[in-house]
């Protein structure tokens, strides 16, 4: 009973929160509610058992899409208040509340007309993960049983790169990636850029570690690595590093190199992507150490975005 | 047997609520940031439905499945907001606008 | 029973200092008085919290892993105190006979 209550106090504040973020009265206040909304979402992932979705919502829903929308916040901030947008005109406005409102209740009739005992696809998993080389259900559907998927998500990673890329400026080609970052020396954000890296590293090489057997893996892992490098570029503490860099490009597909050459490689065993009971352990493993690496790396380079330097490179 | 209390549902009602919420916001505003924003919202509410609805036998723990898939999907999602900001904030510094040339009063 | 107890006193006493906190966020005038409140009554609300939770856990090792989370809390809510602080002073926002912004 008070489990239920609980549920549904943090179901409200969800919902109230999404309609701040949604509705919020100005874009600064409606991004702080969009990041607060990420963090309560990843508490309801807890309470439905999701861990790993749950950190991930954490690290990227929250965290880093947090980072990007305030990031360009920053941008628009010299953009006339007249050609910042509005609301749309009110008859429009009453039609998508209308066509918004039945699009909710139909996916929750949908939802209620669902087979209240139905089972999914545990069983399936459940018979297969002694094969699958790990003992977390996840990262063995991530990385054996449905690979395909996720190794098509670490390429979509690198498209979204090179997509942002093409966005540069001609003149800012070849310059280090995002923007200049102007900081005080030694100030607060430096101390605190120079004493969070080494446990965000342990703590990111650990999930990465952790995944087989544990909540934890190459993109919970990836991201937390992305969000150290992150803050010691905004410290201003190591250079971006230029865009037109050999290792950083070679860096940024490894991952999903080495993810294809093992689905490729399968094939000797019997078909694309599958994996060798008493081998899978040690190949998981591979992908998921170099994966995680590509991973914060992509994830890293998406968040500063195209290069904007201007300065002349030294 | 079902109740109304059941966990997964209040979660997957949510998720329902959120992607309306998601929509109503996305087409409301013509601010491009605001409709990323937006987007965001309609994606979590569709995985907050499709995750609840691998909970719905709460003894034998989270389906996987649904969770590797939306993990997949939270980062994708991400990589779809990280083109986009970038694609406005292009817009923007080129146009002064923030918004789409159809939805800028002044153009009107 | 007596771990329940002492888990019990010491999240809801952690409560409490939230509810102040988040008054405090609420009702204050200006942005540095603001984080003053948020800051220092969040901080000290948390570390009950994981102080009621460690009284809990099987191991020392999951009692560290509480410990870190409260230091990791500590760092990064005095680092973008002070980062927010700044800003406000740079904007004069947050003279000390503000009336308050908005």
């Amino acid at each position: 009973m008070i489990d239920s209550l609980f549920d549904l106090v943090l179901c409200a504040l969800i919902i109230f929160v999404a309609f701040a973020a949604v509705s919020g009265r100005d874009l600064f206040t409606a991004i702080v509610f969009f990041i607060v909304y990420g963090l309560m979402v990843a508490i309801a992932w807890l309470r439905l058992e999701a861990i790993d979705v749950a950190l991930a919502e954490a690290a990227i829903g929250a965290g880093l899409t947090g980072v990007l929308l305030l990031g360009a916040y920053g941008r628009f901030k010299n953009i006339d208040a007249a050609r910042m947008g509005s609301w749309v005109p009110l008859p429009v406005l009453i039609v998508i509340a209308l066509a918004a409102t039945g699009l909710s209740a139909a996916v929750g009739v949908v939802l209620i007309a669902l087979d209240p005992n139905g089972l999914g696809l545990i069983p399936a998993v459940n018979a297969n993960i002694a094969q699958s080389g790990v003992f977390n259900p996840v990262t063995a559907v991530l990385l054996n049983f449905r690979a395909y998927d996720t190794l098509l998500e670490s390429i979509v990673l690198v498209v979204a790169l090179v997509g942002v890329w093409t966005l540069a400026d001609n003149s800012a080609w070849g310059q280090r990636v995002g923007k200049t970052q102007s900081v005080r020396a030694n100030g607060v954000l430096q101390s605190f850029g120079r004493t969070l890296p080494p446990i965000g590293l342990m703590i990111g090489i650990y999930f990465v570690w952790a995944g087989s057997s544990q909540p934890g893996g190459a993109f919970q892992g990836g991201t937390i690595l992305a969000a150290v490098g992150l803050l010691s570029a905004m410290a201003g503490l190591f250079p971006p590093p230029r865009v037109n860099d050999a290792r950083l490009r070679l860096s940024v597909i490894a991952g999903p190199i080495l993810f294809l050459a093992v689905a490729i490689a399968g094939t000797a065993w019997g078909g694309m992507f599958v994996l060798p009971a008493d081998l899978a352990y040690g190949l998981i493993l591979a992908i998921e150490i170099v994966l995680a690496l590509s991973i914060a790396i992509t994830l890293m380079l998406l968040v500063l975005g195209p290069p904007e330097m201007t300065e002349t490179p030294q | 047997m079902m109740t109304w209390a059941s966990g997964w549902l209040i979660y997957g009602l949510t998720g329902a609520t959120l992607i309306g919420l998601g929509l109503f916001g996305f087409a409301s505003h013509t601010n491009l940031l605001r409709r990323i924003l937006a987007f965001n919202v309609v994606g979590s509410g569709i995985f907050l439905v499709f995750g609840a609805t691998g909970f719905r036998v709460p003894e034998l723990g989270a389906d996987a499945v649904p969770q590797a898939l939306i993990i997949t999907g939270i980062v994708v999602a991400l990589s779809a907001t990280a083109l986009a900001v970038s694609l406005i904030t292009r817009h923007a510094s080129l146009s002064g606008s923030a918004t789409l040339p159809d939805d800028d009063r002044e153009d009107r | 029973m007596i771990t329940d107890a002492l888990t019990i006193v010491l999240t809801g006493t952690g409560l409490i200092f939230f509810v102040a906190g988040t008054v405090g966020l609420l009702r204050f005038p200006d942005t540095h008085s603001r984080l003053h409140a948020l800051t220092k009554a969040d901080n000290l609300g948390l570390g009950l919290v994981i102080a009621g939770l460690m009284v809990q856990v099987p191991s020392p090792l999951d009692a560290g892993k509480l410990v870190l989370v409260w230091a990791l809390a500590i760092l990064a809510a005095g680092t973008t105190a002070q980062l927010v602080a700044r800003s406000a002073l740079k904007k004069g926002q947050s003279a000390p006979d503000d009336e308050g912004m908005q």
